[in-house]
């Protein structure tokens, strides 16, 4: 099997034998199942056909929604497969798939909620989902669109093969062959695993201010992880790449670069120590690093909580957060990346929004609620996890603009401190501004040079006095490959993240205390 | 679809897996149906209720195994759903221990009646929900002029369930379980919004803490952080507040599974009756607890649930063992997860263990922070009080608490009498010597 050329493979698999997720893709209209009119650049006919309404089905339901005074309404029609394989112990023996189909009813009354949903798109279902949505109001009646205007949306992700059209049989060779790599590349490793999951999500956006919008959302995410055993020190490790990108993302290059980058990342840890525990310089390595941006800003400037007074950042727009070469956007436009979105889950155009503009606090990131608030244009931060959840203003890819100094030189610069390079999570209290990340992989600077590996450590720092103290930006911003799943209230949205080198001239590491006088400090305060 | 019906579908779709050349089966199907309500600015910010399907199909053929979920519960749609299922299945590679469990396993599920559902939920109307919110919030406000925002939360579950396997198990179970709880942002006069909350969670409405409590709780938290500053990095004594316990215990818990134990990436492997924590570490995992949070008599692959002893007096006794990873072990399969846990507990209260500490950390909360189960090295943020002479005398934050597992536990000296009821973990307060803390 693994060697016939993929087409041969669809071919096969049209008849029937991975197709495990098309005919239910097309299950309310079995006769279209095979004509496929969503594979590629669908209409908005075939969205509505697909979904099994028309535009006077979408316009009673508003009706319905509003009748209790709401003065708006969208409705969020979602079809996703998602599927998972993975290998463990050198073989493939475990799959799973997912289907979920299904509308989301929103009703807003000012700034109350009503939300309900249903699995099943009829018109029974929708009435019933509609009139619980509409509960949020109370009193006087609103009034559904005249009609709907389609609106035209960009194209940040063209794919060459979606995920529907390929099989679990093109995925298992790739699997195997990650392995494969991975094994032969380094004797210490006793335990491998590589986990492929992709999905394919198509949505329908129909708002009562008489938009209807259409999208295609594809996913790749894999990940390849190793354990291996040094004398008596066992280390686990890993990569990953996503993004909204098809199979033929998986070249022999990326492939390779994936399982370099776990491997290297989890032998290395043999040679890993503690760092002193304490404030320190910390550099900030390219790319991944990024995720400081997200905790340490990111969230707070999401307008709902500025709107409600919660953010640590709630009263600091036009003012100076930081060095007038750091620059802070969060952008949905960025080819095929991880939180890239051609809409937001509101229908509104995304955009590279700049959070801070030459180091002054410039904008917040809205959802149609937040920018109603303000009286701002939303900004397409407008996200939500599914059909069953609420949107709220959410990150999409937060990065920083390359800035003047050499990468090397900002090495040079540090004394003693520590160099942050992959990281595996990270929190913030947005009201306080306290946020941590932890650090995975990294290296000691002393006296201007990368030393010994680190071993996992967190971070922790308060947002606003981070911003300040970062104090020197390289010119190589670079995004991430991977890409991090963000939670909020609940709901989990794919998200990316960038950064060029950068030192903060402060952080708070954790580690080992190594030259306490715990009497003699005490004494001292 | 009542629980007979849903039974029925079950039976049915085995029936047509088994068709579709499967060797064995297993089907899940589950309803929930939810109810979400938030007030805040004496306002109803949030109504959402919702009910949701999901059949979840495993289907195993010759050391192969494969599962599907899907929310279309029709039975035309699920035939073909289930032979593309089987068809793909093929395709992977043959594991003996793809398999269901022995079914001996499902032997001895216990017969008794666990109350985890609350008869009162049919009762319970979106008013009555909404007033509850409101008299969270309500009480909150009344209680300091320092709030800038608070949002009162309140929502609750029934979930109806059936399992079914092809090798003899069927099993059908109806809980229901509530929440309540209230974020509180307050002005801390500089510039700072700290922010408290306080939750409970319960499988029965009438056993949930009281508005007043919730409120209470919550202002307290938040003004509590008013303030807070980090301090010398340094070996200090800590105390862990029991209701913010649960982090700690991810430095254990992933590290006790059979498939960590098995992909060789836990730093427990073979010290099954060695001591791994202080004497004062006693865990058992009782699934039997009338209207516990974690209460079953089968588990998630329909084995039978018993008690079972995880830790005694820091000596490991049992891992989590699900029967694939059991069997690839050569182990008979524990479980492969806790049901509730319940730790050993002190005489004092949490007021009378800060009362007792010269100089040290009382930790309220945790921010991010992970751990590492190959390792046991963990780092985790914190913020919480300083203590002096058994006062507190200052709050604290941007702090990091950090250690390695098997060195940590050890420092465990004393466990509170103040159990967390609102968890399925019900762990008292934690008060260990001389943890590695870092700040300034």
């Amino acid at each position: 099997m693994a060697d016939w050329t993929r087409r041969q493979f669809l071919d096969a698999s049209v008849k029937g034998v991975a197709a495990v997720s098309l005919p239910t893709v097309f299950r309310l209209d079995p006769a279209a199942a095979f004509a496929s009119p969503l594979t590629k650049g669908g209409t908005l006919q075939d969205y509505l056909t697909h979904f099994t309404v028309d535009e006077s089905i979408i316009r009673r339901t508003m009706a319905l929604a509003l009748e209790r005074g709401g003065d708006y309404c969208d409705i969020f029609f979602q079809h996703v497969i998602s599927n998972n394989v993975n290998l463990e112990d050198d073989m493939v023996s475990r799959a799973s798939s997912q289907v979920d189909f299904g509308v989301g009813i929103r009703v807003c009354a000012g700034e109350q909620t009503g939300y309900s949903f249903s699995e099943e798109i009829t018109p029974e279902a929708l009435q019933l989902a509609a009139q619980t949505a509409a509960n949020i109001a109370t009193s006087g009646t609103g009034s559904p669109p005249h009609a709907f205007s389609a609106n035209r949306i960009a194209d940040y992700y063209p794919v060459e093969t979606r995920w529907e059209e390929t099989s679990i049989g093109d995925k298992i060779p790739i699997l195997l062959k990650v392995n494969e790599m991975m094994t032969s590349r380094e004797p210490r490793i006793i335990k491998t695993t590589v986990r492929l999951a992709d999905s394919n999500s198509y949505v329908m956006i129909a708002t009562s201010d008489g938009r209807i919008s259409c999208d295609y959302q594809p996913m790749l995410r894999i990940f390849a992880n190793c354990t291996a055993v040094d004398n008596d020190r066992r280390e686990k490790g890993g990569y990953n790449l996503s993004g909204r990108v098809g199979i033929e993302y998986l070249t022999e290059e990326r492939l390779e670069n994936l399982v370099a980058t776990a491997v290297e990342r989890t032998v290395r840890q043999f040679r890993a120590v503690s760092p002193d525990a304490g404030a320190m310089e910390v550099v900030l390595a390219p790319g991944s690093s990024g995720i400081l941006l997200h905790e340490a800003i990111g969230h707070g400037m999401e307008a709902d909580f500025n709107r409600k007074g919660t953010s640590i950042f709630a009263d600091k727009i036009g003012k100076a957060v930081a060095k007038p070469f750091v620059n802070i956007v969060d952008d949905g436009t960025n080819p095929g990346l991880r939180g890239s979105i051609n809409m937001d889950d509101e229908g509104n155009p995304v955009e590279c929004t700049y959070m801070v503009r030459n180091g002054i606090l410039e904008s917040y990131l809205h959802d149609r609620m937040s920018a109603r608030h303000y009286k701002v244009k939303p900004t397409g931060n407008g996200r939500r996890q599914s059909f069953r959840h609420m949107p709220m203003p959410r990150m999409r890819n937060t990065y920083m603009l390359a800035g003047p100094h050499d990468p090397e030189e900002i090495i040079k610069t540090v004394k003693r401190g520590i160099y942050a390079e992959s990281f595996a999570n990270g929190e913030v209290a947005i009201g306080a501004g306290d946020f941590s990340f932890y650090v995975r992989t990294g290296y000691e600077i002393e006296n201007g040079k990368l030393g010994r590996p680190l071993k996992e450590v967190n971070l922790i720092g308060n947002g606003p006095d981070v911003l300040s103290k970062i104090v020197m930006v390289g010119d190589d911003m670079q995004l991430m490959e991977g890409g991090g799943t963000c939670g909020k209230n609940g709901q989990w949205v794919p998200v990316s993240f960038g950064l060029p080198t950068i030192k903060v001239a402060e952080i708070t590491v954790g580690g080992v205390n190594r030259n306490t006088n715990r009497r003699g400090r005490r004494a001292g305060r | 679809m009542n629980q007979i019906q849903r039974l029925e579908l079950a039976h049915w779709a085995v029936k047509i897996a088994r068709r579709n050349g499967a060797t064995e089966a297993g089907v899940d199907i589950i309803k929930s149906r939810d109810v979400e309500i938030a007030c805040r600015a004496r306002k109803l910010e949030t109504l959402k209720e919702s009910t949701q399907n999901s059949l979840d199909l495993t289907i195993y053929i010759d050391g192969r195994s494969s599962t599907f979920t899907t929310a279309d519960l029709r039975r035309s749609e699920l035939e073909k759903f289930i032979a593309e299922g089987a068809a793909m299945t093929k395709y992977l590679s043959a594991d003996p221990h793809r398999v269901l469990p022995d079914p001996r396993h499902y032997e001895g599920r216990r017969e008794m009646d666990l109350k985890v559902r609350d008869t009162a939920y049919e009762s319970r109307t979106t008013e009555q929900r909404v007033a509850q919110a409101r008299e969270i919030e309500d009480a909150a406000l009344g209680r300091s002029d320092k709030i800038i925002s608070c949002t009162a939360e309140v929502s609750d579950t029934l979930t109806e369930s059936v399992k079914v396997r092809s090798n003899g198990f069927e099993g059908t179970r109806v809980s229901t379980s509530y929440w309540a709880g209230i974020e509180v942002t307050v002005a801390d006069g500089n510039g700072g919004r700290p922010e408290g909350s306080a939750w409970a969670t319960n499988r029965h409405v009438g056993n949930l803490p009281g508005s007043e409590e919730v409120a209470a709780v919550g202002v307290k938290r938040a003004l509590a952080q008013i303030g807070a500053t980090k301090l010398d990095s340094d070996r200090y004594d800590i105390i862990v507040e029991n209701r913010v316990g649960g982090r700690l215990f991810g430095t254990l818990t992933r590290a006790l599974t059979g498939r960590s134990l098995q992909q060789k990436s836990s730093y427990l492997e073979g010290k099954l009756g060695q001591k791994i924590a202080s004497d004062k570490l006693t865990w058992r995992d009782d699934p039997f607890i009338v209207g516990g949070l974690g209460s079953r008599l089968y588990d998630g692959e329909g084995l039978a649930t018993g008690k079972r002893t995880i830790i005694e007096k820091g000596v490991l006794k049992s891992y989590f063992i699900d029967s694939y990873y059991g069997r690839k072990l050569g182990l008979a399969p524990t479980g492969g997860r806790g049901t509730n846990s319940l730790y050993a507990l002190g005489d004092r209260s949490l007021e009378q263990l800060v009362a007792s500490l010269d100089r040290g950390l009382l930790i309220t909360g945790f921010i991010g922070g992970n751990a590492n189960s190959t390792t046991g090295d963990f780092s985790y943020g914190i913020r919480g009080h300083l203590v002096e002479k058994g006062q507190l005398v200052q709050p604290v934050a941007e702090m990091n608490l950090s250690g390695n597992a098997a060195a940590f536990w050890h420092k465990l000296v004393e466990t509170g009498n103040d159990p967390y009821p609102y968890s399925t973990a019900r762990r008292p307060s934690l008060l260990f010597r001389e943890v590695e803390i870092s700040g300034v």
